[in-house]
């Protein structure tokens, strides 16, 4: 069948550049540059680009670029040409659209709607080149109050205190798996995260057994509703296990990693033959309700000694608070919660565009709650998706969460350019692959070190805007609304919030 | 559904001035020493506020609970009025054994002053309040008084001490409330004023109180958000739009409700660094450790100064990076805590000993028991 798509890209070759190196052809998984013997020039197919900007970074006289196609249908404000598009390939194939990466639709994106406080005159503001600045977090439950007894000189703590995790500086990356991302891009997230005093988080395909020795101590391993890749040494080499509800990007269903990307390895680090399709249920099947969830937080406790925290993921939906509440209450130590911007692998494109609500919104909802029922020490928020730079951190933790995973920011560190294509298992930056000529274009050293440098980046930038608010600890900030104005911000966005508006 | 309100914090930043006079071996004395060393620094105010604690100025009632009130409003009717309905409820909830207006002289300086009058109580309780103690009970009352009773507010509510505060400079309060003539206590702490961003409000003025625990703070929290969200999880209403107030009740919930000795308080209002802690030995790490993970919303961050009163102490604290300083000092069995040494000098030319203490570490006078510590 012709498809009546046209190309979402045109690919402009300078030929006067262009050395013939077919450099880009090597470049291009999808295939979009050939090489004709006949006229010694490379033909580019602009159908088959993604758009992802490998062959003009790597071309080395700089003779490609590539821009969004000049083609358009007539312009419609309904009829959007997304919209066009999508329609016609439905027509052509009878599928679901996939996608890859966050929403991309035009949401308000609050971060960009909140300002931040700084000192003037009544309060000195620290310089952090020359104070101690401190983002020391810990991230789990804490006790209501504590029995301390003083005898002399001696001071013995008698309450029981639960396991936390600490960081060095409250940013964390996010569940990415080992099946969705490749094993070098898997393992830059985690020797990146010991470099930093921070955590990975295996996501849902386990954890490679040769890995667990050396970086199980500065892992966060999840439990999903596919059960993949679980053993006792996997939940004990860790040092919290998550349990994964939802994602941001596709709230209320499940996962699908396709035959094609169940490698050899990945399916013995899965616990799955190899080459079958790897599918998540929706919901977990022994969750049916939060008792449930209670039972296998319970369960996970158990099996680690409770010495670890439990945290338990959820994507932000409506009744995100309520939810959270009952979350806390079944026994977890930590709420991660995803927002309506976080990222995927994979996911339809009706739901990730459709389904859940702006992060901003729910770490604000989700925190008073807890504070208005009086469990807010009982539990951390780390808060997901959407989060781009420091600031948005900052003001994360001025709403309320004690830190924020990053899954989108990591692997554009690494290189990803947001082309969407993660679900072809053809990504060109040796990301979102197991083709091994792909990945090993990831290089674990330089990739590491690029995330430890984005890390290293914004704690300093964190540690610049506190110390310009008069702060030198972050836990002074945490929940600390009376540093956050809003700009532009309807009265019930504010109210939400709970910030006042600029000039107030 | 009606929309939740939107919190709208009301914080208000001010520069001050802080004294405090100790006599150990809890010899009682008037307040004309401490009236003159806050007017030597009148500069550090700006007529907007000043107050006083006064331990020991009760003997004849030390055994009941002294409250004093202040019913505000535009017109005196709105103060009667306010006190008609704390009345009523004071009757209901407790034994009321001696009440008046509390005495003052005109001043000029001091201008539209409320109603101020003082009870001594009994706590009564009933039902399921027989499991409270007395002090539990006393400030769920309190809680309760400065939310929901309008124009009526609770500044002072321990036993056989009392707080006296208004809009005006420290002396001029001072003298306002005669107490240079009328009361003499073994231990004083005042406070001299400079807010930059309210309107003037007698409730808004130094020192605020718990039971016995009193606080005179100079310095701007900038955490006060934070420490409030904390502090209101534990049933404590911030109303009294200030930052200094949470201090008051982190000491409260501390010192009182925990036990917590105030060596290890300090260490949770103002720890020491990480990288400090991190090179102590495992017991004081493990122990410094777990403060800050568990109490790490009550770290009180940006400038401060403070002096804590209570009966039988006195004690002064730095923010932990020492952004406001206080001087400590002794002459006998005097114990002075100063914003600067020059005022400890007007009323006490000699001294045994003055120094400035570190950042963060507590200077501590006891009755007959003197202390530095850590």
């Amino acid at each position: 069948m012709k498809s009546f798509v046209f190309p979402e890209f045109q690919i402009i070759r300078d030929e006067e550049k262009c050395g013939q190196c077919r450099g880009c052809e090597r470049q291009c998984s999808f295939g979009t540059h050939t090489y004709d013997p006949l006229t010694d020039r490379l033909i580019s197919d602009d159908y088959k680009c993604a758009g992802c900007q490998r062959c003009v970074i790597f071309c080395p006289k700089d003779a490609i670029v590539i821009r969004p196609t000049q083609s358009f249908y007539r312009p419609n404000a309904s009829w959007s040409r997304e919209k066009i598009e999508d329609l016609k390939k439905q027509a052509e194939t009878g599928g679901v659209i996939l996608t890859g990466c966050g929403n991309d639709k035009p949401f308000r994106i609050y971060w960009d709607h909140i300002v931040l406080n700084a000192s003037q005159v009544t309060n000195p503001s620290i310089d952090p080149l020359r104070e101690p600045m401190e983002l020391r977090t810990f991230l789990g439950a804490k006790p209501d109050l504590m029995d301390i007894e003083a005898k002399g000189g001696d001071v013995e703590i008698k309450t029981k205190i639960s396991p936390n995790l600490m960081v060095e500086t409250p940013i964390l990356f996010s569940a990415m798996s080992y099946g969705a991302i490749s094993y070098n891009a898997f393992r830059s997230l985690a020797t990146a995260a010991r470099q930093s005093g921070t955590f990975f988080n295996t996501g849902e395909g386990g954890l490679p057994k040769e890995m667990r020795q050396e970086f199980g101590k500065c892992a966060i391993v999840q439990v999903a509703s596919g059960r993949f890749g679980i053993d006792a040494e996997y939940l004990n080499c860790a040092s919290a296990v998550e349990i994964k509800v939802g994602q941001g990007a596709k709230p209320g269903i499940g996962g699908h990693l396709p035959g094609e990307k169940v490698s050899l390895e990945v399916a013995a680090t899965r616990m799955i033959p190899v080459g079958t399709d790897a599918i998540s249920p929706a919901p977990h099947h022994d969750i049916y309700s939060i008792e449930d969830l209670s039972m296998l937080i319970t369960a996970l406790k158990e099996a680690t000694n409770y010495e670890k925290p439990i945290s338990v993921k959820i994507a932000a939906v409506h009744n995100f608070a309520a939810i959270g509440s009952g979350i806390v209450r079944a026994g977890a130590d930590i709420i991660a919660i995803d927002g309506l911007r976080g990222g995927t692998g994979a996911a339809p494109k009706a739901i990730r565009d459709n389904v859940g609500i702006p992060i901003e919104l729910a770490i604000s909802g989700l925190d008073r709650r807890l504070k208005n029922e009086g469990i807010r020490n009982r539990c951390s928020i780390i808060a997901a998706g959407g989060i781009r730079c420091s600031a948005d951190v900052i003001k994360a933790i001025a709403l309320g969460a004690d830190a924020v995973y990053i899954g989108s920011a990591a692997l554009i560190a690494m290189g990803c350019t947001l082309c969407q294509k993660c679900y072809t298992g053809k990504c060109n930056w040796g990301i979102c692959t197991q083709d091994p000529r792909l990945s090993g274009r990831l290089n674990v050293d330089i990739a590491s070190q690029r995330l430890s440098n984005l890390i290293h980046a914004w704690s300093h930038e964190i540690s610049e805007m506190l110390g310009g608010m008069g702060i030198n600890a972050l836990e002074s900030l945490r929940g600390n609304r009376d540093h956050l104005r809003g700009v532009g911000l309807h009265e019930w966005e504010l109210e939400v919030l709970g910030i006042k508006g600029a000039g107030e | 559904m009606p929309r939740i309100k939107r919190e709208l914090y009301n914080k208000e930043i001010c520069a001050c001035s802080i004294f405090g006079a100790m006599n150990r071996d809890g010899e009682r004395f008037n307040g004309a020493g401490v009236m003159k060393a806050i007017a030597n620094m009148h500069v550090r105010g700006n007529g907007l506020g000043g107050g006083f604690a006064a331990y020991g100025i009760y003997p004849e009632y030390k055994d009941y609970y002294a409250f004093h009130l202040m019913f505000t409003g535009k017109t005196p009717e709105d103060m009667r009025s306010a006190k008609l309905v704390f009345d009523a409820f004071l009757c209901e909830n407790f034994d009321v054994v001696f009440d008046e207006e509390i005495p003052h002289s005109d001043v000029k300086e001091v201008s539209d002053p409320p109603l101020i009058w003082r009870y001594f109580v009994l706590p009564r309780k009933q039902g399921e309040e027989t499991l409270l103690s007395d002090e539990d009970f006393i400030v769920k009352m309190i809680m309760w008084v400065n939310t929901r009773i309008e124009n009526a507010h609770v500044f002072s509510s321990g036993k056989n001490m009392g707080c006296f505060k208004g809009v005006g400079y420290p002396e001029d309060i001072g003298e306002y409330f005669m107490l240079d003539k009328l009361y003499s206590a073994y231990t004083w702490t005042v406070h001299g004023r400079f807010p930059t961003n309210t309107q003037a409000w007698w409730g808004g003025a130094h020192p605020f109180s718990l039971l016995d625990t009193t606080v005179v703070h100079n310095g701007e929290i900038s955490s006060y958000g934070t420490n409030r969200w904390y502090l209101e999880m534990y049933g404590y209403a911030c109303t009294l739009q200030t930052d200094t107030e949470v201090i008051a009740y982190a000491a409260d919930l501390l010192m009182r409700r925990q036990s917590i000795p105030i060596e290890i308080v300090a260490k949770i209002l103002a720890p020491p660094i990480w990288n400090s802690i991190d090179r102590m030995n495992e017991k004081e790490k493990k122990l410094l450790t777990t403060l800050r993970m568990v109490y790490g919303p009550l770290l009180m961050n940006g400038p401060f100064a403070i002096i804590i009163g209570q009966t039988g102490k006195m004690i002064g604290l730095t923010d932990r990076i020492r952004l406001r300083p206080i001087t400590a000092a002794t002459r006998g069995e005097m114990f002075y805590l100063s914003s600067e040494e020059a005022s400890i000098r007007l009323i006490s030319p000699e001294l045994d000993s003055v120094w400035t203490p570190n950042g963060g570490e507590p200077v501590v006078g006891e009755l007959n028991n003197m202390r530095t510590v850590l």
